[in-house]
């Protein structure tokens, strides 16, 4: 159980890993992650799953820090310590009519297994993902076969329409194309920018959050977020939640408690 | 009543100054010399009413009868037919509401240190190397699901091996013992301890699988096709909040993030380890229960300059075990009774610098039959704080009861189970331990886990719900 079986790059400090792991695999529903522990000292991260094959899961990964880059390093066959899930509630899934699913960076790998679903169940789907440039760009295949129309972003224009996925988004709204639903996964400054453009006309909008984490089921309070107001533990209550009701300064503050560490770890890291 | 030495055998530990620089054990233990002689402080009483202050009822005056004599082999193997869990019961159990409450010697003078006669033998016996086991019994063919390690987990699992059930121990985190790995600290509670405990259980013949969610990985009724009972002891993890302004600023934690990162995660070790945790320098603990001492202690051993309680009533009411209160007050625990936070404050980047407390005054006993603490108007003021740890309580983990259809919950989301016997509203589902009471004692949750252990059985060879 949880042994590496298949690693990829997928871009520059992005990796596709394949994990055996069939019990999770069995249950796993498009929006829920998992929470991974690499070795004895190691930290525990939520990852998302990107997708599960038979016995296994697929997770992708962009090395930002310490952990995610030692992840990096493992070659198949390594088995992880531990990976445990599938946690949080998963994106609800229903038919709506058109659904705009709009991934950023890293993100286009979690808003992949909701793509296919919202499709599977008869939504119309336009799919908005993007990359700071063509060679960060994930999963463009893979959301192309799911998508009814696909729409490509990088922010240094070497790739589809150069600019940043919200500027596609407005544009499809300026169109006057009819939007039941957004389904927002990327960085924290690309889902406040999501929400910012579909508020003002109300079109109903879903994000994903990724607060630190620590074990993921609801016992430490360490991924709490205000939503509408109200402090709601994201490993449980979400990940999904309402991006007009979201708290985004109180979450982009949360994600740097451990900057100092984070860098000292880093350096650490490195210098093996 | 015979001449009897009027106070307990003292207890070596760490001197204060010391202490608080490192994340060891407190107390040292007992050396035989020590334990026989507090063993020897033991009347033998016909009626040894302090059995009746143990919730697993250990044969207290024959064990240490035994240790007075030396036996210390005999003594062990009498203590575990009981609890399987000696070495961590006289640690942390609250002995002054217990055993020792109601030790006759208690009446006129300090009681027997039942718990650190306790500690002595089960240390003693690790120091011994190979731990004696009991003959293996011939299976019945029964299996058993046993949902989390903490206390109750450990307990039933220990009890059901021992009568040939085949068993398993489900548990969410990496590691095994609940509580008493990720909650109560290494210089309370050595966690090889509780791996040494946990190996015990193992080697009767549980078969261990961490990092598995029950309600996540699996639910209760898969599980129940795959087992004949289940039993539910998840332990009361879900953290409460004071729902104050400003209470998601950085720097504040609930108590099980702040103990979690440290001791489940060992932070205190880090950069070796990965997990970070803040080091404040001074940091302030909410509550007044064993779990906000632990925070406070924490606090300090990770560097704080000044480690505070803040606590709404006074010293009398504190529920902390009176050790571990005299442990802080020694280490140097600043104490701010009567005192309520009421918001925090924030500089420019998130981070909390300054908590805004109210001044309290008991009133009339409330439900609890504690004075109830009142809130003195325009008595607001400032204490400037980089941490904050919020332990004020936490109530069952709804995970379990969410995705078990069947299953009654009460008004707080606690298991609803027979006192008599553990049982649940659904059939072959047992519980027991925090879940069912909320946050209690390890004790506690060890003596449900008996009771259940013993009904488990009986339905079991029965098939009668
Ligand atoms: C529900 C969820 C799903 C996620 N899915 C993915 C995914 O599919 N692929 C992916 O690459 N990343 C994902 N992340 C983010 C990933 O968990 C972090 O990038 C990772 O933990 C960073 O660890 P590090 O040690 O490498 O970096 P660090 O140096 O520790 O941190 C770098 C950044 O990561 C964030 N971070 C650190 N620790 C944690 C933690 N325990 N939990 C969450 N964030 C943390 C911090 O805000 C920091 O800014 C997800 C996060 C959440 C909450
Ligand atoms: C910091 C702290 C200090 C304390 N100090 C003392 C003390 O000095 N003396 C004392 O007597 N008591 C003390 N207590 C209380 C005592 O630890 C608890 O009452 C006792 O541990 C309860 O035991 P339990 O078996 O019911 O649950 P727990 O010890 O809480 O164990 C429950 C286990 O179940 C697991 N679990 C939960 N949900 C799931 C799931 N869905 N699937 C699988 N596994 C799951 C959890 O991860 C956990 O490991 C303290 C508590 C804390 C937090
Ligand atoms: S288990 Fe606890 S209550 Fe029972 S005798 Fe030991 S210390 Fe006392
Ligand atoms: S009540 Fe006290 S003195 Fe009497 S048997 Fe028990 S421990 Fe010994
Ligand atoms: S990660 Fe601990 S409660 Fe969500």
């Amino acid at each position: 159980m949880n042994r590496i079986l298949k690693k990829l790059e997928l871009a520059p400090e992005v990796k596709l890993f394949e994990i055996n792991s069939p019990l999770i695999t069995r249950k796993t529903l498009p929006g829920q992650f998992v929470v991974v522990r690499i070795c004895e000292e190691g930290e525990r991260i939520p990852l998302t799953i990107a997708d599960t094959k038979e016995d296994t899961i697929v997770l992708v990964v962009q090395e930002v820090g310490k952990t995610t880059k030692h992840m990096g390093t493992l070659e198949e066959g390594y088995e992880l310590s531990d990976v445990i899930g599938p946690l949080g509630k998963p994106t609800h899934i229903e038919k709506l009519g058109t659904v705009v699913c709009v991934g950023g960076g890293i993100g286009i790998a979690p808003i992949y297994p909701i793509t296919k679903a919202m499709k599977n169940i008869g939504n119309k789907v336009i799919s908005i993902i993007g990359a700071r440039s063509k060679d960060l760009l994930i999963f463009e295949e893979k959301m192309k076969k799911v998508s009814d129309e696909l729409y490509i972003t990088t922010d240094d224009g070497s790739y589809g329409r150069k600019g940043f996925v919200t500027d596609e988004l407005n544009g499809l709204i300026d169109e006057g194309r009819n939007i039941d639903f957004v389904m927002a996964i990327g960085p924290v400054v690309m889902m406040y920018a999501v929400a910012e453009v579909t508020r003002p006309h109300n079109i109903n909008t879903m994000v994903s959050l990724n607060p630190i984490m620590v074990d993921g089921t609801g016992m430490c309070g360490a991924c709490r977020v205000e939503v509408g107001g109200k402090t709601r533990f994201t490993c449980v209550d979400g990940p999904d939640f309402d991006a007009h009701q979201v708290d985004f300064k109180l979450l982009m503050d949360r994600q740097r408690i451990y900057l100092k560490q984070e860098e000292e770890s880093m350096r650490l890291f490195k210098r093996h | 009543m015979p001449k009897v030495r009027p106070k307990k055998t003292p207890i070596p530990k760490q001197s204060p100054k010391k202490r608080v620089k490192n994340f060891n054990e407190v107390a040292l233990g007992y050396s035989e010399k020590q334990a026989v002689k507090e063993a020897k402080r033991c009347l033998q009483c016909k009626k040894p009413v302090c059995i009746s202050g143990c919730p697993v009822e250990i044969d207290i005056p024959g064990f240490i009868k035994l240790i007075a004599e030396k036996d210390f082999k005999e003594a062990i193997r009498l203590m575990k037919e009981k609890n399987v869990l000696p070495a961590i019961c006289g640690r942390v159990c609250p002995q002054e509401d217990q055993c020792e409450k109601v030790c006759v010697l208690a009446e006129k003078f300090e009681p027997v240190g039942i718990g650190r006669l306790e500690r002595f033998i089960a240390d003693w016996e690790a120091e011994q190397g190979e731990m004696a086991l009991p003959p293996k019994p011939s299976l019945t063919g029964k299996k058993v699901a046993v949902v989390g390690s903490g206390p109750a987990g450990l307990t039933v699992a220990g009890d059901l091996v021992k009568l040939g059930h085949s068993l398993t121990i489900f548990e969410a985190l990496h590691k095994t013992g609940g509580v008493l790995v990720y909650g109560i600290p290494e210089f309370r509670l050595p966690k090889a301890i509780v791996q040494r405990e946990v190996d015990y259980v193992h080697k009767l013949g549980a078969e261990i699988v961490t990092s598995f969610v029950v309600g996540k990985t699996k639910t209760v009724d898969e599980l129940l096709k795959e087992y004949d009972a289940v039993f539910l002891g998840t332990g009361a993890g879900l953290p409460w909040f004071m729902q104050i302004p400003g209470e998601n600023y950085n720097g504040i934690y609930s108590a099980n993030e702040y103990l979690t990162r440290s001791n489940l995660m060992k932070a205190y070790l880090f950069p070796k380890y990965d997990t970070p945790i803040v080091r404040g320098k001074r940091v302030a603990v909410i509550g007044g229960g064993n779990v906000a001492m632990d925070s406070a202690r924490t606090g300090l051993r990770l560097g704080a300059e000044k480690s505070m309680i803040i606590y709404r009533r006074s010293r009398k009411e504190l529920p902390a075990r009176i050790e571990e209160i005299e442990n802080a007050e020694e280490e140097g625990i600043v104490f701010e009774f009567l005192t309520l936070p009421v918001r925090y404050y924030t500089d420019d980047k998130g981070w909390v610098k300054e908590m805004e407390c109210i001044r309290m005054k008991l009133g009339k006993p409330d439900a609890s039959g504690r004075r109830r603490p009142l809130p003195i108007k325009g008595s607001n003021f400032k204490i400037p704080v980089d941490t904050v740890v919020v332990a004020i309580g936490q109530s069952p983990n709804p995970l379990v009861p969410s995705t078990t259809p069947g299953l009654e919950t009460g008004k707080h989301g606690n298991i609803i189970a027979d006192e008599q016997t553990g049982k649940t509203s659904k059939k072959g589902v047992f519980a027991g331990g925090d879940i069912v009471t909320g946050a209690a004692t390890v004790i506690l949750a060890m003596g449900a886990g008996r009771i259940a252990a013993k009904s488990m059985d009986e339905y079991l060879n029965t098939g009668e719900w």
